[in-house]
């Protein structure tokens, strides 16, 4: 296809489509918006993200991404340092963070085990978590990994490394969710529902 | 080109924000990869978990093509064993094995064993006996089946305990003599005909374990250059109570 306009926007469309939920006719869409609206939205838009490319930093405690190093979650004195919330990704942790579950600190993993992808143990900050739930002031360690299997066998994995710690390890509840109907839900779902069952 | 088999997932990997690149293991086309459009999304993530049994049709223009899948669930066991160590770390392994066949190569007979085996995870120990049994197998499909049917020394087929290390051979305890302590026990299970009838103890499994560790991974793995998959030492962990498994970094 002849090209429409010049490098620079082509350069600046080829970019766009390459964030998610975006393709190169989507891409052509937002280019072209930012191309019009270059004052309100471009320009900011630009600044914006060369801040942030040059400030955000992943935390060196958590695995967080923050703008500071120890993250904001890390340094909040409101949060209860005796709870760790481990997550595979940022995405999980403000997914948390915006049902407002847990006023705990977090542990990114960074993903999980998953042999297919060829991600180990040594891809994981596994052992940074191990020793962070070794501090004395750390009673509990929450698994909120993904109920899948590889989210499973690395929340299963870490389980066997805390054995030695002086913590309890808890994971997120397996079944229905709410609004879910159970006619419509997949039998393993509710298979794993009636085994999580809980007393009344 | 099209196709329609029952298979039992192996494993997914992203491909894209919401598709997946699917590996199933099929009664008649063996190990096969094809892509599942929307296998990202929240309707097919839990069809597509390792262990469950699911019917996938693979369209392809030509039959070299990666190919589509098109898949329902049959069995969703995945779901059921979540909570279970040993079942994860054996499901995660067996599939790990499986990888070790040739791509679209049929394997009908592992097939019916790893039904059988994701079938039945309950009771850890069984469950291990016949991982042990199914790397045997896996063993004999990749052409090195260890003869545990006679004696290498005498022919007999009574009283069969020991595998020479180097032959992958039975010996009998009669024939064993000053070389015992070279020899790799053999327990009684992993030479049964049929299925196992009586659940062996753990030192038995540990055993047969100790028996498939050493073929394959001086006649399978070694060679290609790779590792034993680490599942299977966080499995022994579990179901024999060794030692847990090894954090890299700690």
């Amino acid at each position: 296809m002849p090209a429409v306009a010049g490098p620079e926007i082509e350069r600046l469309i080829q970019l766009l489509a390459r964030l998610p939920g975006l393709g190169p006719r989507s891409a052509r869409r937002a280019a072209l918006h930012l191309i019009k609206k270059r004052e309100q939205l471009m320009t900011p838009l630009s600044a914006a993200l060369a801040v942030a490319a040059e400030k955000i930093q992943v935390c060196r405690i958590c695995g967080n991404i923050d703008t500071q190093n120890p993250c904001t979650v890390c340094t909040d004195p409101r949060r209860d340092p005796s709870v760790i919330v481990v997550v595979a990704d940022v995405a999980d942790l403000w997914a948390l963070e915006r049902a407002h579950a847990v006023n705990a600190r977090y542990h990114v993993l960074g993903g999980t085990l998953s042999p297919l992808d060829g991600v180990g143990p040594e891809d994981l900050t596994i052992d940074a978590l191990v020793t962070r739930a070794h501090a004395a002031d750390v009673k509990e360690v929450i698994l909120a990994l993904n109920a899948t299997v590889d989210g499973q066998t690395t929340a299963h994995y870490i389980t066997d490394l805390l054995n030695d710690a002086d913590v309890a390890v808890t994971r997120l509840a397996y079944g229905v969710p709410v609004g879910g109907e159970l006619d419509y839900l997949d039998e393993g779902t509710l298979a794993a529902a009636i085994r999580s069952r809980t007393p009344v | 080109m099209e196709w329609t088999d029952t298979g039992i997932v192996l494993g997914t990997r992203r491909h894209g924000e919401a598709n997946a690149i699917l590996e199933v293991l099929t009664i008649s086309h063996g190990r096969h990869l094809g892509m599942v459009r929307g296998g990202g999304g929240t309707r097919l993530r839990p069809v597509l978990q390792p262990g469950n049994t699911v019917t996938v049709t693979w369209r392809a223009r030509l039959d070299e093509h990666l190919g589509q899948y098109t898949v329902e669930g049959i069995d969703l066991r995945a779901a059921t064993f979540l909570d279970r160590a040993h079942a994860l770390y054996g499901v995660t392994h067996v599939a790990a094995l499986c990888r070790l066949l040739p791509e679209r190569d049929p394997h009908a007979n592992v097939f019916d064993a790893l039904l059988a085996l994701v079938d039945d995870l309950d009771d850890p120990l069984w469950f291990a006996a016949r991982l042990a049994r199914f790397e045997l197998q896996i063993l004999s499909e990749l052409g090195f089946g260890l003869d545990l049917s006679e004696c290498a020394a005498t022919g007999t087929t009574e009283d069969l305990i020991y595998v020479s290390p180097r032959s992958g051979r039975a010996v009998s305890r009669a024939a064993a003599g000053p070389w015992r302590d070279k020899l790799l026990p053999l327990p009684a299970f992993m030479t049964m005909s049929d299925d196992i009838e009586e659940c062996p103890d753990a030192a038995d499994v540990g055993a047969a374990f100790a028996l498939t560790g050493y073929f394959l991974d001086r006649r399978v793995l070694e060679p290609r250059g790779c590792p034993m998959p680490d599942a299977r030492q966080s499995f022994l962990a579990s179901v024999l109570g060794r030692d847990p498994p090894p954090c890299v970094h700690r």
